[in-house]
Parts: structure tokens; C-alpha cells; sequence
């Protein structure tokens, strides 16, 4: 164990020697939580409806890229065919909403099994691989499913669903403001991140680990490395899930645009733009994406891809670790401060 | 049968490319659609409603210098960048950026552009009738596939190519410039994604989102065919050419359907592709 080199297992694995270290590390990681958990709840007092309803996007996708990121970052799997139980969460979600019951913990559970379920049977085949050819097997489910939603007249094909406003108890009022259900996708999305948080630190969150720096070597000690990557495919699929059903609840429509490869590609990049195997770098990440594609984009007529690929190749560069790179440089360069590239 | 042989001829000459800079440099570049359909606007540019022969020789040189130069500097920038991610993010940032710019100057809707009036007819082949230009594009194929494998096999040059694969500090010690080499390998890869995309644009047309499609296409085939393997991108070419023309022709809904399905069913059965390369090649 004292052999590992790489500071993200190091300090993931928290080893007794570096833990008397990294306490008060800990408490300003906990009160930087809490301060982001009052600003996130806070928004819909101080901000116009708009970016309320930018900010419930942005933590619908950032799910989605925190489930990209248990497997890309974690498990060392880059996948881009999170948007297929995104779009399956989001569709059942929408269904179930015009069919059975607008209760968004219908929905929200309705949606999240409908994924786990489809990522678990396509995981069987997935798993099997690894890099590229995993890459490409994620990718081909993400564009079958995506043909399928196009396809299907119970999907509405290309033209999508429109889906009712989600209720919160039985017989209660649709909850059509945007503050409102911002505050419902606010509570999909701190779910979510608690039940990931909850994965990566526990055992299987380690073989997971140990997976992505050396599954030779995880098998050699006899770890049924197929079992746990299967695991974690339909665990970041329910993830995804989850984060469909949110992305329904405030769009109030679901098309097959939701599942394309331009949002596979942005959720990955999301992840090695925050820097992969931290869970707060990917979500900066996805925020910042989405501000730049969707709210900056506004200001220069329209060319938001434009500027979101010049961040992209100017992060190869300039932030090798991504995101969460630059704060782990800051901690362990007290002085000097590093300079910080001009995003934001 | 003859379109999907004329699909295929076009597949391969794009896919062939972005084998051989993988193959070779171990850059996986996901630009490499958005350089096709900088080809095919090329065709759009010079070539409009349709011009004559001369200025369809033209095109091609146009595009095979545009593409070149792309590879080049795609080559310079992915030069220190060896981890396979942010690979992805600077080749996908880079085509985010072109596909904007192309969406900027050439506007969002299809361009159709014109077959050269020399080919524009149709001949009886085996008692069928068959378009010139697509006959044409088959043969085109089958020159550039047996040129480039005489190049990489036969000729001094595919030695130098070859050998610096395999060992890169041993040819350096030769006195060969190997980051020469490899900017060489890349332009070229994307000289003949760009050739590959004017010429397909008869068949395909040029519009945004087409630089995604074609990279798909390309990406199938690589991965059917096997990682870096010449042999394979041929093969994974026909076979992807066919099954999408089949399947437009018989249940349209399904034609990328059938096509991942494909590479699903070849995965499973060989996790490496129909015919990986010999050396290296496999472990990522």
C-alpha cells in the first residue's frame, strides 16, 4: 500500500500515517460543503427565473457527469453512453408522468429503476471491455438507444414528449414555478451525490480504484474484477437515471436530443475538464459548461461551441489535473500560488 | 450493391486515416470527422452546383493541403499529450471549434454538391444500371488502398514509418527525425480524411453534424476492423458500407441500428476486431 505513488489514490484511501494530516483539511472541506449547500439553496430568493432555471440544468447534467465520473474517473472506464439511462431515466420519468401518477417520487424511483435495469443488461456486454473498445461499446449503446427513442411511437419519436408538471404529494398542486422545482431537482441532485460519495469510500469504491491503477493485479489477489465492474456500470446507470428524471421534471419535455453524442461528449469532457476521480471538480465542471454553452453562449451570438472548445484544448494545457488539480497544487505549494488560468 | 461498395470505398479511405494515426502515434483523434467535412465544404466552395472536370482536380489538391496542414498542426499540439482522455479533450475541443466556425461561414442547412459532369452519368454493369461516379469512387478506393499498403510496405518510406512504431529511440539513433515522421503520418491521415469527405459529398451532401456522423462511421470501422489494422479498416469499410445501404434500402428506421449492432456481434465474438494488427496494437 505505501507504494502507491499517485497522490489522488493516496489521499482517496486516506492511509493511517497521512490521516492526523488531512483533519483540517477535512473540516474546510465539510464547511466549504455547507456553504455551497446555502448558496445552492438560497438561489431562488436572490436570482430571476431564468438562471434558476439554468441552475436546475446545471445540476441535472451534473449528476449525469458525476455518473460518467464513477466509471471514467473511479473505474477507469471512459464512457460515453451515460446519456442512454439519462434519456431512459428521463423518458420513463415523462412517461410515467402522462400515463400513471405525476408524483415526483414516482417518477424519480419509476426512472432510476428503468435505468438500473437497462444499464445492468447492457453492462453484461460493456464490461467485458476496456478503453477504446469500451469507449466505442458505450457509445454504440448510446446511439442505439438513442435511434430507439427516434423510432418508438411510445417515445413520440423525433418530436419528443411534452410531460405534465410534477406533483410532490398525492392530490397536491403541479409545481409549475421555476424556484419550486428547482428545489426538487436541488434535492435529486444532493441525493445523488451523497449515494455516489457513499460508493467511492466505501470497499467497493477502493476495488473500484484498484481496478482503474491495475486490474491485473486486483485479479492476481482474487477479486472478481467482472462482478465489481458490473456493479459500478448499473450503480453510475441509476445515477444517471436519477439525473433524467430531474432533467424531465424541469424541462417538462423529453426528446431524443437528450440522449445525442454532443451530450455524451460534454459530460465526458465535464469530467477530465474537473479532473476525473473527484467528485466536486467534475460538478465545477459541468457548471461551468453549461454557463458557457447555454448562458455565455447568448452574449457572442450564438457561438458558445466555439469558446467551449477553446477551454477545452486551453485545459490540456493549462490544467494537466483539471479542476481539482489546481487546489490539490495550492495545498501542496503554500506559498506562490500557482497562477490560474482565466476561466470562470 | 454498387452504393454500398461506393460507401464503403469512402469509409475507407476516411477510416484508413484515422487507423494510420493511431496506429502509428497513438493519438486517438476525434477531429478527424470535422477535417471529412472541411473536405466536403471544400467541394462546396469550388465546386458548387457543379464545375467542371478541371476544377474537380483542383478541390482534391485544395483539400489534400488543407487536410495536410490540419494533421500537422494537430500533430504539433498532441505532441505532449500521451493520456488518452485529454487527448479526447483537446481533439474533440478542436472539433467543436471548427464545426462552429464551418456552421458560421457555410450556414446550417444542406449543401448538396455536384458529381464532375465527366461522371455525372450512369453505365450498365452485369445488367444493372450503375452511376458513373460511384464506380468511380470504388476504383478510387481500391487505388488508395493498394498504393498506401505498397507505400507502408514496400517502399523505404513505410519502412521508416514502420520502424518507428516499433522503436522510436532506435531509429532516432539512426539519425532520422521521428517527430518528422509522425507530423508526416498524421497529415497525411488527414489529408485522406478530407479527400475522403470532398468525394464523399455527392453521396452525403455537406451540413453540420455530418463531421459527427463520419467520425462515428470511421470509429465503427476501426473497431470492427481492429485497432490500427490496414487489413481490418478495409474489411470493417465494405462491411459497414453494406450493411448501411442495405439497411437505408430495407428497413430505414434501423440502418445504425444494424450498423452497431454489427459491431456489437463482431465484439463480442473478438474483443480485438475481425483483424487486429500485429504488433502492439492491443493494450490500452
Amino acid at each position: 500500500m505505501s507504494t502507491v505513488t499517485d497522490p489522488e489514490v493516496a489521499s482517496d484511501t486516506s492511509g493511517g500515517a497521512t490521516r492526523a494530516l488531512k483533519q483540517p483539511r477535512r473540516w474546510l472541506g465539510l464547511v466549504l460543503v455547507v456553504v455551497a449547500l446555502a448558496v445552492l439553496v438560497s438561489l431562488p430568493f436572490w436570482m430571476p427565473p431564468y438562471p434558476v432555471g439554468l441552475a436546475s440544468r446545471i445540476l441535472a447534467f451534473a449528476l449525469l457527469v458525476v455518473s460518467v465520473d464513477l466509471l471514467t474517473g473511479y473505474t477507469g472506464l471512459p464512457t460515453l453512453g451515460q446519456v442512454a439511462y439519462f434519456g431512459a431515466g428521463a423518458y420513463t420519468a415523462g412517461l410515467v408522468g402522462l400515463h400513471v401518477s405525476t408524483n415526483a417520487f414516482v417518477q424519480l424511483i419509476a426512472g432510476t429503476l428503468a435505468a438500473a435495469l437497462l444499464a445492468l443488461i447492457t453492462g453484461l456486454v460493456a464490461v467485458r471491455t476496456k478503453g477504446f473498445v469500451f469507449l466505442m461499446v458505450t457509445l454504440a449503446i448510446a446511439e442505439l438507444a438513442h435511434k430507439q427513442a427516434e423510432a418508438m411511437p411510445l417515445t413520440g419519436g423525433s418530436n419528443g414528449l411534452s410531460t405534465p408538471a410534477i406533483t410532490l404529494l398525492p392530490g397536491g398542486e403541479p409545481i409549475r414555478l421555476a424556484g419550486l422545482v428547482y428545489f426538487w431537482v436541488l434535492f435529486v441532485f444532493v441525493l445523488g451525490v451523497v449515494l455516489a460519495y457513499i460508493l467511492v469510500k466505501s470497499p467497493m469504491g477502493r476495488s473500484m480504484r484498484g481496478i482503474r491503477d491495475g486490474e491485473g493485479r486486483m485479479r492476481a489477489i482474487g477479486r472478481r474484477t467482472y462482478m465489481v465492474k458490473l456493479v459500478a456500470f448499473t450503480f453510475a446507470g441509476s445515477l444517471a437515471g436519477m439525473a433524467g428524471t430531474a432533467w424531465t421534471a424541469q424541462a417538462r419535455f423529453v426528446s431524443p436530443g437528450d440522449m445525442a453524442f454532443a451530450l455524451a461528449a460534454i459530460a465526458l469532457l465535464s469530467v477530465v475538464l474537473g479532473g476525473a476521480g473527484t467528485i466536486w471538480g467534475p460538478i465545477i465542471a459541468a457548471a461551468l459548461v453549461l454557463i458557457i454553452r447555454d448562458y455565455v453562449g447568448t452574449f457572442v451570438d450564438g457561438r458558445g461551441a466555439t469558446i467551449l472548445g477553446i477551454v477545452f484544448v486551453l485545459a490540456v494545457f493549462l490544467l494537466p489535473r483539471g479542476i481539482a488539480g489546481l487546489a490539490r497544487r495550492r495545498n501542496r505549494a503554500r506559498a506562490g500560488g500557482t497562477p490560474v488560468a482565466g476561466e470562470a | 450493391m454498387v452504393n454500398g461498395f461506393a460507401l464503403g470505398a469512402v469509409l475507407f479511405i476516411v477510416a484508413i486515416g484515422l487507423s494510420l494515426v493511431f496506429g502509428t502515434m497513438d493519438v486517438l483523434n476525434l477531429a478527424h470527422g470535422s477535417i471529412s467535412l472541411i473536405g466536403a465544404y471544400v467541394g462546396v466552395a469550388v465546386l458548387g452546383g457543379g464545375a467542371s472536370s478541371a476544377m474537380s482536380f483542383v478541390a482534391v489538391l485544395i483539400a489534400a493541403m488543407i487536410g495536410l496542414l490540419a494533421g500537422v498542426l494537430l500533430a504539433v499540439l498532441t505532441t505532449s499529450v500521451t493520456d488518452h482522455l485529454r487527448q479526447a479533450m483537446l481533439t474533440l475541443g478542436v472539433a467543436m471549434i471548427a464545426g462552429d466556425v464551418l456552421l458560421m461561414i457555410f450556414g446550417g442547412d444542406v449543401k448538396s454538391v455536384a458529381p464532375p459532369p465527366a461522371l455525372a452519368g450512369t453505365i450498365t454493369v452485369l445488367g444493372a444500371p450503375a452511376p458513373v461516379y460511384r464506380l468511380v469512387l470504388i476504383g478510387v478506393g481500391l487505388v488508395v488502398g493498394i498504393g498506401l499498403w505498397l507505400l507502408l510496405e514496400k517502399t523505404q518510406i513505410g519502412a521508416i514509418v514502420r520502424a518507428t512504431v516499433a522503436d522510436r529511440g532506435m531509429v532516432e539513433a539512426i539519425g532520422v527525425r521521428t517527430r518528422l515522421v509522425l507530423a508526416g503520418v498524421f497529415g497525411g491521415g488527414a489529408a485522406l480524411a478530407a479527400v475522403g469527405g470532398l468525394i464523399a459529398a455527392p453521396l452525403l451532401g455537406a451540413q453540420p453534424g455530418n463531421d459527427n456522423l463520419i467520425l462515428l462511421y470511421a470509429l465503427v470501422i476501426v473497431v470492427i476492423g481492429g485497432l490500427g489494422s490496414f487489413k481490418g479498416a478495409a474489411v470493417g469499410a465494405l462491411l459497414v458500407g453494406q450493411v448501411q445501404t442495405l439497411g437505408v434500402y430495407f428497413l430505414a428506421t434501423y440502418a445504425s441500428f444494424l450498423m452497431f449492432a454489427v459491431m456489437a456481434a463482431v465484439l463480442l465474438i473478438k474483443p480485438s476486431g475481425l483483424l487486429p494488427a500485429k504488433h502492439g496494437g492491443g493494450g490500452h
